[in-house]
């Protein structure tokens, strides 16, 4: 039977140096899975990654680091840009983006503001994304950025190559025979259009959510894979 | 064997002790008073939800009725943790439900909600009384509509800033007839309407009514017919703050306002029309909390409100204020405890308002009880922050922005580290910090050697190297939770201060230059951390070993790796090289 102080030691966060301080437990071997690790084992950790003496330690960190390149998977972003800066939380951007629309004209809602996260849905990946269609000014970008974003599940031909193909009038018709992948959005009028009919502004004004689609389920996007489409949103 | 207490008697004595940390003291004491207290304890907060797991908890805490949890990092509230990350409250109320009949509430923070959940909170609970969920996500009205229907005795239902999937108003109509527990309604993040009729209805029946925060479809007219009802408010949030300009609705405001005698906090104010202000001349003495933060009002309308509330403790507002705004401020309201300004504009890099660093130097010199300040501005000088420092050695929080990041100095054009090592110098009691602007190592030195008492640190475009990072990791003995972005911080001071770790809640570095070796190092090493890697553009391991990792986030635990992550986070351990082969075969489950 663990005596109690062993199940005190599981639920208890401590608040010092492993090995320092707690009842008494240093002779103990440890039952949990996460040992304890004793102090001179931290000491280890130190002087394994820095063979020198304290003040060498020092000096090294000193040493500048390089700064790595913009994270943003778009091209290198304009100073307003900058993701997550200045840290304003979304709720507020959002509410202050409409009101300054509501001011200027009545109904253009989303005209102007400076972000819009739609959420997209890949047939096949087990979770949804957002992206900010503020970040991109075309087709080309966002299909990028899509990619690369989804990369790491194989979900066909819908790779940079498949969704640029998209783009190419005459592929499309062998895309949508095809189990190549199909872009899709739900509009403003809650409609599953495909992508890349309307100019670049509007479709950023009017898409609500993505969706990217097997091309087979994709053909004339019938009423019931727009039911199942809406039904997973 | 030393005499001791009967149990019943150390209960009784333990009841006055509320607070966590006392509670947390006695548990310690002995084998007797830790049985005694676990059994006692009502109230458990949990700062990470991913630092221990529900199985632990309701084995050491069989009886608890209130139970308040934190999912994501801050950083989240930025777009900087990608969706899908985790902060799923499911697991808890699961087994919440099995092991909690008796829980009255429940507070989140930052976690991930569904309509199945609140419908398991409502059917699961007969106690409950208390819903917070504040910045939460994953739910519609549809689940809202559950917790309205089956909790007979709701007191208190708080939506925070959450994102909530908006499919109709229809959901507040499920509140029962005989429902008339409410004490407080936060509905603001709301963007449909709900059904007049049966809002006012409910406010009506509800005689404790304190707290209502409509939401902004909720028309200006309609407000006083709620007030009305509620004479008893104590905190008001009300929707639109617009309306075409009538005498009728002006003085039907004005007689609503005039009878809402307890009324000490406003908020809401979307869409102001500056005409209507000064209905509420009548209860600005009494106003304690204001939040202006969604007015768009500009002075003269905006200063000239303000300055009525010379009793104001809590001001949030934009930088429509200006400085002369603050000038006024520091002028009629003594008592201010706490300052925000939010920026009207942030995207903007000129501005349009004149909003600088002497409103702040304003308020620190005129406020004497100011001891939490938000400050979004465009410049900033190292005498201004001096100033403010010698001013306020009494402050607390202090989260200062200049927009444009690495902004030096705007008189000298030097780094503004002698100006936050004057704030951590004079502060002594300083718990949370953010800094902006041009800052190098020196700064995090100041930090390092005078912020003992700093709790919460967020560092962003700052600093040359590691040693900036190692002054704070070694310095700061009262650190929790730092969080860091765009800082050229890699692997040596992490490394090397790899204990200090387990000290703190949490450790966020984004943009960093940490490497993944670092990374696999520090969680093989330290086995009661979970370091988690967040890479979106790919596995760590598809490039060389001193590649940075895109963001690291560092949490002690003692429920060992999580096992809800999304394909793009990568936990570090012993185990790291076969987690691998698995989530490059698609991770799907």
């Amino acid at each position: 039977m663990r005596s109690i102080m062993g199940d005190y030691e599981e639920t208890e966060l401590r608040l010092g140096l492993p090995g320092a301080g707690g009842g008494g437990n240093e002779g103990e071997t440890s039952r949990n899975s996460s040992g304890k690790r004793g102090f001179l084992e931290t000491v280890d950790l130190n002087l394994n990654l820095n063979n020198s003496s304290d003040g060498n330690q020092v000096e090294d960190m000193k040493q500048k680091n390089p700064i790595p390149a913009s994270t943003d998977s778009a091209k290198p972003p304009n100073k307003a840009q900058v993701v997550g800066w200045p840290p304003v939380r979304s709720f507020r951007k959002n509410v202050l983006s409409v009101q300054k629309n509501t001011t200027a004209t009545d109904d253009n809602k989303s005209g102007g503001s400076s972000m819009a996260f739609v959420k997209v849905c890949v047939d096949g990946a087990p979770y949804l994304r957002k992206v900010d269609l503020k970040m991109y000014q075309s087709y080309q970008q966002l299909y990028d950025a899509l990619s690369k974003m989804f990369s790491s599940f194989t979900i066909g031909n819908c790779g940079s190559q498949g969704l640029k193909d998209f783009m190419n009038e005459s592929k499309l018709i062998d895309l949508l025979n095809g189990s190549d992948c199909v872009p899709t959005y739900e509009d403003k009028d809650g409609d599953w259009m495909l992508v890349g009919d309307v100019p670049w502004e509007m479709f950023v004004d009017s898409c609500k959510r993505i969706r990217i689609m097997k091309g087979s389920e994709a053909i004339g996007l019938a009423p019931r894979t727009v039911e199942r489409c809406k039904n997973r949103g | 064997m030393a005499q001791s207490f009967p149990e019943d008697v150390l209960e009784h004595v333990f009841s006055f002790l509320n607070h966590d940390r006392d509670r947390n003291a006695v548990s310690l004491v002995c084998k007797s008073w830790y049985d005694i207290e676990r059994l006692s304890r009502r109230r458990i907060f949990i700062g990470n939800c991913y630092a221990v797991s529900p199985e632990i908890v309701i084995r050491r805490f069989p009886d608890v009725r209130a139970v308040e949890l934190k999912g994501k990092p801050h950083f989240a509230d930025f777009n900087l943790v990608p969706e899908g990350w985790g902060g799923y409250v499911y697991p808890w109320v699961v087994s919440m439900a099995g092991a909690y009949p008796w829980l009255e509430e429940i507070k989140l923070k930052r976690m991930v909600v569904t309509d199945e959940n609140l419908e398991l909170i409502s059917k699961s609970f007969k106690n409950f009384t208390v819903l917070v969920l504040l910045s939460c996500e994953g739910f519609t009205t549809d689940g809202l509509a559950y917790i309205a229907a089956n909790c007979r005795n709701l007191r208190e239902l708080d939506l925070g800033e959450s994102e909530v999937e908006d499919l109709s108003g229809h959901w507040l109509s499920h509140f029962p007839d005989n429902c008339t527990s409410l004490v407080s309604l936060n509905i603001s993040c709301l963007g449909s309407e709900v059904s007049f009729s049966a809002l006012e209805r409910l406010v009506a029946r509800c005689p404790n009514l304190k707290t209502l925060r409509l939401n902004r479809a909720v028309p200006l007219e309609k407000l006083p017919n709620l007030l009305c009802r509620a004479p008893q408010l104590v905190e008001l949030g009300t929707g639109a703050y617009s309306a075409e300009i009538q005498s009728d609705i002006f003085s039907n405001l004005s007689e609503a306002f005039l009878g809402c005698k307890q009324l000490k906090g406003l908020s809401g104010f979307w869409d102001v029309v500056p005409a209507y202000l000064p209905a509420m001349y009548s209860v600005c003495s009494q106003i304690t909390s204001l939040n202006l933060s969604y007015a768009t009002a500009q002075n003269p309308d905006l200063v000239q409100f303000v300055s009525q509330c010379g009793n104001l403790q809590r001001l949030w507002v934009l930088d429509y204020i200006e400085d002369v705004g603050l000038e006024a401020l520091a002028a009629a309201c003594k008592d201010l405890q706490e300052l925000r300004v939010f920026p009207s504009d942030p995207y903007d890099a000129e501005g349009n308002v004149t909003l600088t660093e002497q409103g702040l130097v304003a308020v620190s010199e005129g406020c004497p009880k100011l001891q939490s300040v938000l400050y979004f501005c465009r410049q900033m000088s190292n005498a201004a922050l001096v100033a403010i420092a010698r001013n306020r050695p009494n402050m607390i929080r202090f989260r200062l922005c200049i927009i444009e990041p690495r902004a030096p100095d705007y008189l000298t054009l030097e780094p503004l580290d002698a100006g936050f090592g004057a704030i951590v110098e004079n502060c002594k009691e300083l718990l949370r910090l953010s800094m902006s602007g041009l800052l190098t190592d020196r700064v995090f030195e100041y930090i390092g050697t005078h912020a003992k008492k700093l709790e919460m640190l967020s560092i962003a475009f700052a600093g040359d190297s590691d040693l900036g990072l190692h002054h704070v990791l070694s310095g700061c003995e009262s650190l929790r939770k730092l969080e860091i972005r765009d800082c050229p911080f890699g692997d040596k001071a992490l490394l090397a201060n790899a204990t200090k770790l387990e000290t703190m809640r949490s450790l966020w570095m984004s943009s960093c230059s940490v490497s993944f070796g670092a990374c696999k190092l520090l969680g093989q090493k330290m086995p009661r951390l979970n370091v988690e890697v967040i890479n979106e553009r790919g596995p760590p391991d598809s490039g060389p070993e001193d590649c940075p990792v895109e963001k690291l986030y560092v949490y002690r635990t003692i429920a060992g790796p999580r096992v809800d992550m999304p394909g793009f986070v990568w936990t570090m351990d012993e185990r790291v090289s076969s987690r691998f082969s698995r989530a490059t075969e698609g991770h799907g489950d």
